[in-house]
């Protein structure tokens, strides 16, 4: 291996765990907040993806409006979500489980009936399908982008939750309810607008994740699984999410450079449950005093 | 381990209940169910095929072009007078409701026949219940071959048509050097060996061969090993939404489609569309159809199927075309069936011994004269190469000079070859039902 291949192993690597992270974050958020499993995640991501395609059809908005205005939309229906569903079903995680697993169901079969099962198209400007060539490593600019609105997307989320008074609220709110309550917090306003953040940053994902693959009604089930990962690895907490992210990319890259893309996945699946096997708190535990 | 008493009255009851029905449990006893014509009655045919889930993308436009099949010949009067009657199911992209669906259709809607799969996984699934009833499947689509049952009737290609002059022409026009990329299962693994005898044939070189897992869609590390291979040009059988994630990536690493363009044997009009016709422009593709093929017949399928309720998908590609064919051969192998036999008599077998030899001239089949092989029952076609255009069509670049014969065990000599009554081995001995 010489430093060309190892540079962009890195380089992948790191794009691989920027995908994973932006996939990871919203449900991390929602998990790490209000101890929901929101099961319909994937589909959240989905809606992203088809509120660009529309947007980018209908109105004809640039792909670069559709980013923030996706997360608005999706962070809108998140709310809607919460405040009927979710909200009367906190203390009960078996039963938000199976609940948010309907609402990705409906979901996915109403996306299915208003767009049809064919795939749908999302354009992004032609820069982002051009490269940057250094000499001994090539990178894509869509990469590059991915890396940098995860970058962006992190440092948000980082900001609100440790530099404003609302993140004072949700981390009261997170250690202990009933503590944070007495001194005057709403806590189910906390969890809804948590919520909608989550689910806001599932629709940016999924803008994103259009423009590199494919728009279907199906998409986000290959995501979810992966978002689980990080989050259920790194310990349900942003921080933990970000290095299980950064971590598993690198596996990934460095192993699918080494042998191939197909015992790449099965290895990182093995490495995640013999981690779990030993540590099943995760990397950074969060949240402690809840659960 | 102990045996209770419980558990030996199960094990007894169930042994009788097998001993009283023989045909469920012995293997190679055949019974046809059902699926009798009657005068006067329409003609049931069941479409399995999934409308939801992640095969839902090619096989529900499968449905909907079948649907245009059958209205047309029901509006030209049906078969011997008879219309055809659809029964629609969703398999789910499920594997063990293919198999579930083929029961119901077979034992509760006493079907003719069954129009579907698309994937050689749901077709393995299927099989075993439709030759058990000795039913017969129509498979519609292209798949690697290595099978001779009694039992299907298949109307695309078979890997011998597929790569056969793909690359030799990819080889001619680019240069040597290649490298393969495939999803991971069974299809582009046996493709991948047609492949290879062609590659040998054609004086080429095989640089690396990389499998992605199915529905993946980070081709990031594949295509770093392609860079730094530099070959003069991909052979890939990626399917589904990978495919169109492979093209966007290849095209968003700095790879250039000139100098080394992906020669894919599944990236028709539809998954152009889905990734953007500047992500699929100057790459190839092997089919023996494409949307915008000029003829008459073709210009009549095109505009008559966009045009009809089913049309709303906006594309017709190879898959829906082979589908399409699938019901004009039913047809012609049911009529000469009834010739044959009377309209009492006529059982799915009946319409699959008929189906030898059958021909879809050229003023029906947009794609031009095909004939259903006598032996092994899969389709002579022409192969044509297209190279995808700016506008995400496809232009015929190289036309094979006649119709190529299909044959199942061109890369298993050994294994022997396919006859109308089963796998004849080298050594003379005969397998029916090999799947």
């Amino acid at each position: 291996m010489d430093i060309g291949s190892i540079t962009s192993a890195v380089f992948l690597g790191l794009s691989i765990g920027s995908v994973f992270l932006v996939a990871a974050l919203g449900l991390a958020i929602i998990y790490g907040t209000a101890g929901v499993i929101n099961m319909a995640h994937g589909e959240l991501i989905m809606l992203g993806a088809y509120s660009t395609f529309m947007m980018q059809t209908v109105l004809g908005l640039p792909f670069f409006i559709c980013i923030p205005l996706s997360f608005v939309i999706v962070g809108f229906i998140g709310y809607l979500i919460e405040k009927v569903l979710i909200s009367s079903l906190y203390n009960r995680p078996l039963d938000t489980l199976l609940a948010t697993w309907g609402v990705s169901l409906v979901l996915m079969q109403g996306v299915r009936i208003i767009f049809g099962s064919d795939p749908k198209y999302v354009e992004v400007p032609s820069f982002l399908s051009t490269n940057i060539d250094l000499g001994i490593v090539n990178l894509s600019t869509f990469r590059l982008f991915v890396m940098f609105i995860c970058l962006i997307m992190v440092l948000a989320t980082w900001y609100l939750f440790y530099r404003t008074t609302f993140g004072i609220k949700v981390r009261a709110v997170t250690q202990n309810k009933d503590m944070a309550a007495s001194f005057g917090i709403n806590s189910s306003r906390i969890y809804s607008i948590t919520f909608a953040i989550g689910a806001g940053l599932a629709g940016v994902a999924g803008s994103l994740f259009g423009a590199m693959n494919i728009v279907l009604p199906t998409m986000g089930t290959s995501y979810v699984v992966e978002a689980f990962l990080m989050v259920v690895a790194g310990g349900g907490g942003l921080l933990g999410s970000i290095l299980a992210s950064a971590l598993t990319g690198q596996i990934q890259s460095a192993f699918a450079f080494i042998y191939n893309d197909t015992y790449a996945r099965f290895l990182v699946f093995v490495l995640i449950v013999i981690f779990l096997r030993f540590r099943p708190q995760g990397m950074i535990s969060a949240g402690a005093s809840r659960r | 381990m102990s045996v209770t008493r419980r558990k030996l009255l199960k094990t007894s009851a169930l042994g009788a209940a097998a001993l009283a029905t023989p045909h469920i449990w012995m293997p190679g006893t055949r019974e046809a169910w059902g699926a009798t014509l009657t005068e006067g009655e329409p003609i049931k045919v069941g479409l399995l095929f999934s409308l939801t889930g992640g095969l839902a993308v090619p096989e529900e436009d499968s449905t909907l072009v079948m649907q245009y099949a059958i209205d047309e010949i029901n509006a030209a009067g049906g078969v011997a007078g008879l219309p055809i009657d659809p029964v629609i199911v969703d398999a789910k992209s499920d594997f063990k409701v293919y198999s579930e669906k083929t029961r119901e259709l077979i034992l509760r809607d006493k079907v003719t026949s069954i129009f579907g799969c698309y994937t050689s996984a749901s077709r393995k699934a299927v099989l075993p219940t439709i030759m058990q009833r000795d039913n017969l499947l129509f498979y519609p689509t292209c798949y690697e071959g290595a099978e001779c049952t009694q039992n299907t009737i298949c109307t695309g290609p078979l890997a011998n048509q597929h790569s056969f002059d793909l690359i030799p022409y990819m080889v001619e026009q680019f240069g040597p050097r290649v490298f393969f990329v495939g999803s991971n299962y069974v299809w582009p693994k046996e493709s991948n060996k047609n492949a290879k005898i062609w590659l040998e044939n054609a004086n080429g070189e095989l640089l690396g061969e990389e499998y992605i897992p199915l529905g993946s869609s980070e081709f990031g590390p594949v295509l770093e090993k392609i860079r730094a291979a530099n070959p003069d040009f991909i052979f890939s059988t990626v399917v589904g939404a990978s495919d169109i994630a492979f093209h966007r990536q290849f095209k968003q690493a700095g790879l250039n489609v000139d100098t080394m363009p992906i020669a894919s044997l599944t990236t028709g009009e539809i998954e152009t569309k889905a990734m953007g016709a500047e992500f699929g422009a100057g790459h190839f593709l092997s089919a023996p159809y494409f949307q915008n093929m000029e003829n008459e017949t073709n210009a009549k399928f095109v505009e008559g199927f966009l045009s009809s309720k089913y049309g709303k998908n906006g594309t017709t590609h190879y898959n829906m075309e082979e589908t399409y064919l699938s019901a004009y051969v039913f047809k012609a192998a049911l009529e000469k069936a009834i010739e044959m036999h009377g309209i009492a008599d006529v059982t799915p077998r009946k319409i699959r011994d008929a189906a030898a030899g059958v021909r879809v001239e050229a003023d029906v089949s947009p794609e031009g004269l095909i004939w259903i092989d006598e032996k092994n029952f899969n389709t002579w076609l022409v192969p044509k190469i297209g190279q995808c255009q700016a506008d995400g069509s496809f232009k015929i670049v190289k036309e094979a000079p006649e119709h190529v014969a299909p044959d199942p065990y061109s890369i298993y000599p050994d294994l022997g070859t396919c006859t109308a009554d089963g796998l004849l081995a080298p050594d003379g001995t005969l397998k029916t039902d090999v799947i």
